[in-house]
């Protein structure tokens, strides 16, 4: 019921300057994909609106009511051409955004497996109230806001949500995609660097939303598979997922062992809602766990 | 007996809200006494608190407004500052309080801000620019603005008996179901803007009937003043989604009195639905509160250059383009739900395509400002303000609409930033340009041209130094409503964002302060012409303050700009036109069936939250009773007789007459 932020999260932040944090600083192939849309886009739009705002400036200025040397024009106020030129500008510059959406939708679908020759693992990812769970299916092992992956090797991540809507967020991998309960969201990305990462939740979803961070360790293959032999912790079964599941902030745990059936059942919703705040009261709701 | 009304939903132990609420309660009994003391209750009564005037109503609509923005901007001023302080530290708002100021000041600033101010100069301005006396249904006007301000008061009740929404400004499920938010916030919420929800639908069918129905001989739909086609997308937009919001909220409260399953986890609700019902009226409503902005601009880019609104006829299909297009674009708050890429590919298609309409509208400005002789009088500035500003959160929300984008955008500070730019930049600036604007016409006086100017700047700079950080700091991957941070490298845009804050609040003390040199000095503002900014509608034909009936005679106009007709044809005929045959009058005749029927909702909707049953079937009853009263009144006009409406309006044209000697004088056009 503490609340410490995930200190390798703090160190890790804390050595990145501002350029490093964030999403034009990707470390992934989604991430960097994305990267260049956002740069492309903006450029394209930029190519008009510079252009729009100094005409702006300029006729503003050139036509202020003391310059008695610009003409008066009181009675113009329509041109065929100009109107014409006027829708012309922004459809041409939707045509173009057009194709970078289309495109970029396609290519950059989350559900869309990506390239690769090696096969990717697999991670299941479970938003609880105030903590991300993570199943290893293939290992057999799970952890609480610590995900671990290999560098280079994609990741198939399926999401869901054991309370209310989340969102599944690692800035500088790329897309986020919403936790729900009830519904399982795919997502594929890739770290291609061994690299310290956060990931966070960016839909709120409650008092505790703010410490529903992550520590995002991506490391090489054979240091990955060391830390699967060395996870070691109780079994993840029911009772102890429906303990997990109360609402509390926390920091990091593990999982030695693993209920196979776990995901599925909370997927499809077989272990009933989580419970929401526990404390009685009347009108004002206090949340647990939280002193000045 | 009382429901679930205890002692113990004061906050006694609670320092910040307990404060405020003491200093709120002081506040409005230091009001209320000052009225009773000056014996001011009958004139109150009798002129504002009854009247069914437009333009009352409209002034009223602005104050309301006015308040709740300065309580909205007192929620963003903690949570700038708290959030600047909580970087790997705690702050000093935890995070039950932290969340309900966010969800408050989101729902604040959209229903009980923005909404008030633009229906409020909606009211005042529109029957004015179509030449007419009232709006359609009067009456039924009142009532709206009075459950709009019945709404107001139940949010802000929320403070000191309860504690209001910690759900954000839309309350999605399954996070505002009973099981996770088992408290009377998502209650307050719910009914507070149900309330007013109700007002603001008779409204948009005021005003569309109003304008379909209500212009002045000669004014057909192709020459009413832009701002007139603006009301009316507007209100149209109103009447077609407003229902979806009072439907959805319903069905929330189903879910939450009586544990229904629309939204809920389990037992086949669907929270998604949730989702997209709210956002089929939320981005809609982006666009009720815009056209209008983009109404105002427009009245203001032509006057003050001198010349007709270039293009009118592609404005006015840019705004009808606008309205239709922004009912299919809502998936664009829910790229990220995985809806796939040909759904995503649509709906950003669909929302960047709204862009076209207003770049259109921005080149018309433009173009309006060619070849005239601009004034950089306050409104103008604004403007131009606005201009720079809007384009750029244009951008970035088109930005937003490239689904890959948004997904690293999402929900994140430059989500926050993309909005305020549009809604501060475009809606809180038009508001300020349109309140300087028609400011003489509602009291007789100008507005202090220097603190307006001096507002203008600190919030025009104001702004942009509190967003821009925002921008950056989403782009460094931080996301929104977060109570602490743990990352250091976003502490300088915290800060610097911090900074903007301050220079924002320089900007209301300044407006604040030109509001009170303006009433100061206001025979040295006086407007005696009427005509303070050689307008071109209408509402510059009524002498200022404009006489309660409007127009002595229904003006017959002609062509696209009606009052500049008629002043160019004065003019060049060195008189006015011939004195007309005055005639009695019909007025609406006062009524305090809205303040009643207000009255009560307030007080059922204060029992529905506390689940106080019998007191809520009272009240429902009792407002239904004052509404069956008011439907078998007898008298419905009052009467003005001819030779008072003859008064008025020869003191009326005698100003214009001594406008045009002078006008004369200089021998010039103006
Ligand atoms: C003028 C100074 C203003 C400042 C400094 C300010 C600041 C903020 C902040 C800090 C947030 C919360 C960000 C987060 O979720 O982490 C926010 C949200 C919001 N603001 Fe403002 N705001 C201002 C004015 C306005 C105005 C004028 C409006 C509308 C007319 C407005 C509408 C909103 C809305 C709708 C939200 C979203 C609330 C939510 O998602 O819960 N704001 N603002
Ligand atoms: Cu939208």
């Amino acid at each position: 019921m503490s609340r410490p932020a995930p200190r390798l999260l703090s160190l890790a932040a804390a050595g990145g300057l501002s350029g490093c944090t964030g999403v034009l600083a990707p470390t992934g192939p989604v991430g960097a994909d994305i990267a260049t849309i956002l740069i492309d886009a903006t450029l394209i739009m930029l190519a008009v609106i510079v252009p729009t705002l100094l005409l702006a400036g300029w006729t503003a200025w050139r036509y202020r009511a003391s310059n008695t040397r610009a003409p008066y024009l009181p009675y113009w106020s329509y041109s065929g051409r100009i109107e014409a030129v006027v829708w012309a500008i922004p459809i041409l510059v939707i045509i173009f955004l057009g194709g970078v959406i289309w495109i970029g939708s396609y290519k950059l679908d989350p559900f869309r497996p990506l390239d690769s020759k090696t096969p990717a693992l697999e991670v299941q990812a479970v938003a609880l109230d105030w903590k991300w769970l993570f199943i290893y299916p293939q290992q057999g092992v799970a952890t609480v806001n610590q995900l671990v992956v290999p560098a280079g090797t994609p990741i198939h991540f399926s999401i869901t949500s054991a309370s209310v809507f989340n969102v599944f967020f690692i800035p500088r991998l790329g897309s986020m995609i919403y936790a729900m309960p009830g519904m399982v969201a795919q997502l594929h990305l890739q770290a291609d660097h061994p690299t310290e990462l956060w990931g966070v939740s960016a839909q709120f979803s409650g008092d505790g939303f703010s410490d529903m961070k992550f520590n995002v360790s991506s490391l090489p293959r054979d240091q990955f598979d060391r830390w699967v032999q060395q996870v070691s912790g109780p079994t993840l079964d029911e009772a102890a997922f429906k303990n997990l599941r109360r609402q509390s902030r926390m920091g990091t745990a593990a999982y030695g062992s693993v209920d196979p059936k776990l995901f599925d059942a909370i997927a499809k919703q077989k272990l009933g809602p989580a419970p929401g705040p526990e404390l009685e009261n009347s009108g004002r709701e206090a949340s647990a766990g939280w002193s000045l | 007996m009382l429901g679930k009304l205890s002692w113990s939903a004061i906050p006694i132990h609670e320092p910040i809200p307990l404060i405020t609420s003491v200093v709120m309660i002081v506040v409005i009994l230091g009001v209320l006494g000052l009225i009773t003391f000056k014996g001011w209750w009958p004139y109150l009564w009798r002129e504002w608190i009854t009247s069914v005037d437009h333009k009352r109503i409209g002034v009223m609509y602005c104050l309301l407004g006015i308040v709740m923005l300065i309580r909205g901007f007192a929620d963003a001023i903690m949570m700038r500052s708290h959030q600047a302080l909580a970087i790997n530290a705690a702050g000093y708002l935890p995070p039950e309080h932290y969340n309900q100021i966010f969800s408050a000041h989101g729902t604040i600033m959209i229903f009980f801000a923005a909404m008030p101010l633009v229906i409020g100069v909606m009211n005042f301005v529109t029957p004015l620019q179509l030449g007419v006396r009232d709006v359609a249904f009067p009456t039924l006007n009142s009532v709206s603005f009075w459950l709009t301000a019945s709404g107001a008061l139940l949010v802000n009740l929320s403070l000191f008996i309860g504690e209001f929404a910690r759900t954000g400004w839309l309350p999605y499920p399954p996070l505002s179901e009973a099981t996770y938010s088992p408290g009377v916030g998502v209650d307050y919420y719910l009914w507070a803007v149900q309330i007013s929800g109700i007002g603001t639908l008779m409204t948009g069918v005021n005003f569309v009937t109003t304008v379909l129905k209500m212009r002045c001989p000669g004014m057909g739909y192709f020459s009413m003043p832009m701002f007139c086609w603006t009301t009316l997308a507007a209100s149209l937009l109103i009447v077609a989604v407003f229902p979806i919001l009072t439907a959805t909220l319903a069905m929330l409260s189903l879910d939450r009195f009586f544990g229904w399953h629309y939204f809920s986890n389990d037992l086949g609700g669907n929270p998604m639905m949730f989702w997209n019902l709210i956002w089929a009226w939320g981005h809609p409503e982006v666009y009720i509160l815009v056209l209008p902005a983009f109404g105002i601009f427009s009245e203001i880019f032509s006057t003050f250059s001198g010349k007709p609104l270039f293009g009118y006829r592609s404005m006015v299909a840019a705004t009808l383009f606008i309205c239709l297009v922004s009912l299919m674009v809502w998936l664009h708050h829910f790229f990220t739900m995985g809806s796939g890429p040909a759904v995503n590919t649509a709906f950003g298609i669909s929302t960047s395509i709204i862009a076209v309409g207003t770049g259109v509208k921005i080149f018309n400005w433009i173009f309006t400002m060619y070849g005239g002789r601009v004034r950089f009088s306050v409104p103008m500035l604004w403007s131009l303000g606005f201009i720079f500003t809007f384009v750029i959160g244009g951008m970035t929300g088109v930005l937003l609409a490239v689904p890959p984008a948004d997904f690293v955008l999402h929900n994140s500070m430059f989500l926050v930033a993309h909005f305020h730019n549009v809604i501060v930049g475009g809606v809180v600036f038009a508001l300020f340009a349109g309140i300087h604007y028609w400011f003489p016409k509602a009291f007789g006086f100008r507005l202090h041209e220097g603190w307006g100017k001096a507002a203008f700047w600190c919030a025009f700079i104001g702004f942009w130094v509190t967003f821009a950080p925002l921008y950056v700091l989403g782009l460094e991957g931080m996301t929104r409503r977060l109570q602490h941070v743990e990352i250091e490298a976003w502490r300088p845009m915290l800060y610097l964002s911090v900074v903007g804050v301050v220079i924002l609040i320089a900007g209301v003390v300044c407006q604040i302060t030109q509001l009170v040199v303006s009433i100061v000095r206001r025979d040295a503002l006086r407007d005696l012409t009427g005509d303070p900014w050689d307008g071109r509608s209408l509402e510059w034909a009524t002498p200022s303050p404009a006489p309660f009936f409007n127009f002595a005679t229904l003006p017959d106009v002609a062509g696209e700009e009606a009052y500049w007709g008629i002043k160019l044809q004065a003019i060049e005929s060195q008189q006015l036109a011939p004195e007309p045959r005055y005639a009695d009058i019909e007025m609406p005749v006062n009524s305090p069936v809205g303040f009643y029927t207000a009255f009560f909702a307030t007080v059922v909707g204060f029992s529905l939250v506390w689940q106080i049953w019998w007191l809520a079937i009272l009240g429902l009853a009792a407002a239904y009773a004052g509404f069956v009263v008011f439907a078998w009144r007898d008298i419905h006009e009052v009467h003005v007789p001819a030779e008072e409406v003859a008064r008025v309006d020869r003191a009326r044209r005698a100003a214009r007459e001594a406008l045009l000697q002078r006008l004369a004088h200089q021998g010039a056009t103006p």
